[in-house]
């Protein structure tokens, strides 16, 4: 499929000159990237890149099926363009964010508004979409919400209990990460990048690491590369466990959210056995990692992750035998499958609604070339189905750190990194426990970064929480937004 | 499964929340590293290694000449650790470091090596919050790890409301808030606002590097490097985040709940 496109191929972890990116004029570039979006490709990045005085824009897209990258880029230019949303629903919040960023207007946009950029000492979030009529009533929630969790802002419309519709509102914790990163790489750039979404820090840190590694022309040791596949899955464990949890306490059903809870932690400590840190700060770095683990460290973790699978098992078990939790969670926020692929879901959202979409199995990098986990699938769109996903990662990336652990990769932990090569486009995803984490670096002249354009996997995802909650109950919200449990400040950047 | 296993599993597993702070505190994992301790006096004359390695410029030149970390905006990299030819930053190993006055987290000059360990509260504060104190938790701006590890202090297994601290709703039912997060300018009314719901008598509790200095953020356009900008901070507790136990050490030695005894005892023991 992707051999005949006019894109410039590459694969994960790859760079290429930016000279050799095809560039188009906006209308024709914004038609050629439609045409690749209506035969399958998904959207991966978009966004503008300042030049002269205007800006130019990239596209990368991803062809799932080959196992492909390709970029493009329009030439640069100023004004207006062409929105690509109306034919491609996937790339509106990207518009939004190119026409606050660069001031290049979508034409046709159906909802032109900020993103995340401040009006004095609040977001800019303008107004909000209304339903009228004497029946219905608005909802604000946020932005301090009632637990201990990140800042958000949503606004829905009633009728009775029945949600019509949700808009969700973000921008508060914009920290301005993508516009610390510029100039760089700094000395406290792997720090913004692990804190980026620092429940994702693992995943993150990889992609950053993977982007240097792809602009340097070099390959990091195998033994590397190891260690960090075993830290994202131990990622992935901790917070899908986590996730459990709170379902189960949504739900009331106290036995798993309490046995949860705690073998949350467990897994937490089992990064914190790696490296020192619970959330993985301080494990990778361009060109390896910082810390080993010796035999007698992996017999520990051997150990206690044999204890940790032990107690999850059971308490998922728990879980799914209670009817009243299955009757909770049935055709409830449900995301049907043809909404999932024209709002690009990615991620265990994604495959909750029986897309097959996993950046590990479809754009195998680092380790996931030569060990995988079985992909987990599961149909149906609703809550139960991303619980069910849930669940089956939990067993399968148990498994895989299992097999890992006992048949470690020998060898180097680091290698000395060259300078990043000039003028060059780099991309890497990787599969964060949430979905699909994307960085794309520009360098320019002298190697530093042009533009370092960060996706967390909730940017493409929150539009799919609005859907999953119309026509549901407002009481319903509370296990909807567990389901996906979303990131603000990934979002917020 | 039966409801009769649910309920041996149950029994089988007892009493999971940790005995801390009658009994020992759970080991920091041995990478960890825990609270720097700086010893100024042994820099080398004219060294400069740990300064530009520090991703946060939390280590500074004092007009002594001697070097100054910053505790409250140090993010536990260690970099400053491995790069010091002299061995005068140092990691200790403890987890306690949560301080009351802002100047008490710069380490350096001779005696001023570590971190000064926060007073309780006084006598009428105590009285009012020493055996219940209701937070509201604010994140302005925080990265889901200091947040992720407050709601652990809620888990069986370290059960934070046997101390009678609860975490609330609504500003209007606690007695003050506890802010993680850089404070960003989106949340920086919304911040005020909550601050101003708290009825007084109340206080501030400012948790991780971001909220005490702006962490790995600190000087971007975004944000207002920490939440004393907008609300008076009572307590800070450093970290990156800081592990679950330094959060609830800070929290107890405010409200006056550590028995030093015990705390000569675990330090005896490091």
């Amino acid at each position: 499929m992707s051999s005949s496109t006019p894109f410039a191929l590459l694969t994960n972890a790859a760079g290429i000159s930016w000279a050799e990116v095809p560039a188009w004029p906006a209308t024709d570039f914004v038609r050629a990237t439609a045409a690749e979006l209506d035969r399958g490709a998904r959207l991966c990045a978009w966004f503008g890149v300042p030049e002269d005085d205007g800006a130019s824009l990239v596209a990368v897209i991803a062809f799932d099926a080959d196992n492909t990258l390709a970029v493009a880029r329009s030439t640069p230019f100023s004004g207006s363009f062409p929105s690509l949303t109306l034919a491609n629903p996937q790339a509106h919040l990207f518009e939004r964010e190119v026409w606050e960023q660069h001031g290049l207007t979508p034409v046709g946009h159906p909802w032109l508004k900020p993103v995340r950029r401040t009006d004095g000492n609040a977001p800019a979030v303008g107004d909000f979409f209304r339903v009228n009529g004497r029946e219905i009533h608005e909802v604000a929630v946020g932005p301090v919400h009632a637990g201990v969790i990140e800042p958000g802002h949503f606004r829905f419309q009633c009728a009775g209990e029945e949600v019509l519709h949700l808009e969700i509102a973000l921008g508060y914790q914009h920290r301005g990460v993508e516009e610390a990163l510029a100039g760089g790489p700094h000395r406290a750039t792997i720090n913004q990048i692990e804190t980026a979404a620092g429940d994702t820090s693992i995943a993150h840190a990889t992609a950053h690491a993977t982007v240097m590694e792809a602009l340097a022309g070099s390959e990091t040791p195998l033994r590397a590369q190891w260690l960090r596949a075993l830290a994202l899955e131990l990622e992935r464990l901790a917070n899908h466990t986590g996730d459990i949890g709170a379902l189960a306490n949504d739900v009331a059903f106290l036995p798993t959210s309490a046995a949860c809870g705690k073998i949350r932690g467990d897994f937490l400590n089992l990064t914190a056995l790696m490296c020192g840190n619970r959330f993985g700060r301080g494990l990778v770095r361009p060109g390896g990692c910082r810390h080993d683990l010796e035999p007698s460290r992996v017999a520990q973790l051997q150990e206690r992750l044999k204890l940790a699978m032990c107690e999850i098992e059971q308490a998922v078990a728990w879980f799914w035998d209670a009817a009243s939790v299955r009757a909770r969670f049935e055709n409830v926020g449900t995301v049907f499958p043809a909404q999932a692929r024209e709002i690009g879901l990615v991620g265990l959202a994604a495959r909750a609604c029986g897309l097959v979409r996993d950046v590990r199995y479809d754009h195998p990098a680092g380790w996931h070339r030569f060990a995988q986990a079985p992909v987990a699938v599961w149909p149906g769109g609703d809550i139960f189905a991303r619980a069910r996903v849930r669940t089956l990662e939990i067993q399968r990336s148990g498994e895989f750190v299992r097999e890992q652990l006992a048949a470690p990769a020998d060898g180097e932990i680091c290698c000395e990194l060259a300078a990043p090569g000039a003028s060059m486009l780099a991309v890497a995803l990787v599969e964060g426990w949430r979905g699909e984490v994307c960085h794309v670096a520009l360098t320019d002249a002298g190697g530093r970064f042009r533009r370092y354009k960060i996706i967390d996997p909730s940017f493409h995802n929150w539009i799919g929480m609005t859907l999953a909650l119309r026509g549901t109950a407002i009481s319903d919200f509370p296990i909807c937004n567990k389901s996906f449990n979303l990131s603000y400040c990934g979002f917020d950047l | 499964m039966f409801v009769l296993d649910t309920l041996v599993n149950r029994l089988k597993r007892g009493c999971e929340t940790m005995p801390y702070p009658k009994g020992p505190a759970p080991a920091l994992p041995d990478r960890h590293g825990g609270a720097l301790k700086v010893e100024a006096a042994r820099c080398g004359e004219g060294c400069d290694d740990c300064i530009p390695v520090c991703p946060t410029e939390a280590i500074t030149r004092l007009p002594s000449k001697n070097v100054a970390l910053d505790l409250g905006r140090c993010i536990f990299c260690a970099a400053c650790v491995e790069a010091c030819p002299q061995d005068a930053i140092t990691q200790t190993g403890d987890h306690r470091m949560a301080v009351r006055r802002r100047e008490d987290l710069v380490l350096g000059e001779t005696g001023n090596e570590e971190v000064r360990l926060a007073d309780a509260l006084d006598k009428k504060l105590r009285k009012l919050f020493g055996r219940s104190l209701r937070l509201r938790q604010v994140s302005a701006g925080g990265c889901n790890a200091c947040e992720a590890d407050v709601n652990v202090l809620g888990t069986i297994g370290w059960d934070l409301s046997r101390f009678g601290i609860q975490f609330v709703a609504s500003p209007r039912h606690a007695d003050g808030l506890l802010i993680t997060g850089p404070v960003t300018k989106g949340m920086e009314l919304a911040l005020k606002k909550t601050w101003d719901a708290v009825p007084e008598p109340k206080i501030v509790i400012a948790v991780g590097a971001c909220a005490i200095a702006g962490g790995p953020f600190v000087g971007n356009p975004q944000i207002l490097n920490g939440a004393a900008s907008v609300v008076p901070v009572d307590l800070y507790i450093p970290g990156c985040p800081p592990h679950p136990l330094t959060i609830l050490d800070g929290l107890l030695r405010l409200l006056g709940r550590l028995e030093e005894k015990l705390d000569v005892a675990t330090n005896a023991k490091r």
